[in-house]
């Protein structure tokens, strides 16, 4: 299991070569990149922060659990920080398994996760000014009752 | 006591000098702590109800209460993105 923030560019092909092993029958790789627009407005580049401890913790959390409620043999989670210019990756998610059908779910089931729990913020500059990216609204179980 | 409260995001932006330690009264709750910082200024309401806490690095219930030493973190919404 391989759960990293950096701010060097990700490998994603080294790591996808990294992460085989003889009884795994797929890789499923979800390959999060920096897109030239946020609802038509030109995107520059993103700055990607976080709280870097409690991002770690949390992300190992979701790979450990992709491997334990998916039946999935490896993950390989990896964040960037920094500033992410179009087209870079920003997350690379791989999921080793030794049938397809686990792999597909238990990818799309830790990016969901991840854009909702782990704490990482995004600032887009776009060519006429800088905004904080909507996050998504916590769960329930994170939000708890403040009223 | 008194807590060490880290701001992240937009949150930051708007409150720099409130990423630092705060002293609060004996027995303070995370909700209690937000109340103030809304009641002195520190930061808008509307961001406070959208954000999550964090305590000593683990997500916090609005009942929780907070120790001396404690590293209280606001979390605004997290960086999302449509499905």
């Amino acid at each position: 299991m391989k759960v990293a923030l950096q701010r060097e560019p990700i490998d994603s092909a080294a790591l996808q070569q990294e992460i085989k092993a003889g009884s795994d029958g797929a890789i499923c790789v979800f390959d999060g990149i920096v897109r030239d627009n946020t609802r038509g407005r030109r995107t520059l580049h993103l700055d990607y922060e976080a709280y870097e401890e409690m991002a770690l913790t949390q992300m190992r959390g979701l790979a450990d659990q992709a491997i334990a409620n998916f039946g999935v043999r490896d993950v390989v989670l990896v964040h960037r920080l920094g500033r992410l210019l179009v087209g870079e990756t920003s997350v690379l998610i791989i999921v080793a398994s030794a049938h397809r059908g686990a792999a597909f779910d238990a990818c799309r089931w830790v990016i969901d996760t991840l854009k909702k729990t782990v704490p990482i913020w995004k600032k887009e500059q776009f060519v006429d000014g800088a905004v904080w990216a909507d996050g998504e609204p916590f769960p329930d179980d994170i939000a708890g009752e403040k009223s | 006591m008194r807590v060490r409260m880290r701001l992240f995001g937009p949150l930051k932006e708007i409150a720099p000098a409130a990423d630092e330690w705060r002293e609060l009264p004996e027995g303070e709750t995370v909700a209690g702590l937000l109340a103030a910082l809304h009641r002195d200024g520190v930061l808008p309401e509307k961001l406070l109800l959208a954000s999550a806490v964090a305590v000593n690095q683990e997500y916090a219930q609005p009942t929780r209460v907070l120790l001396d030493s404690d590293e209280v973190a606001i979390l605004p919404p997290v960086s999302g993105g449509r499905p």
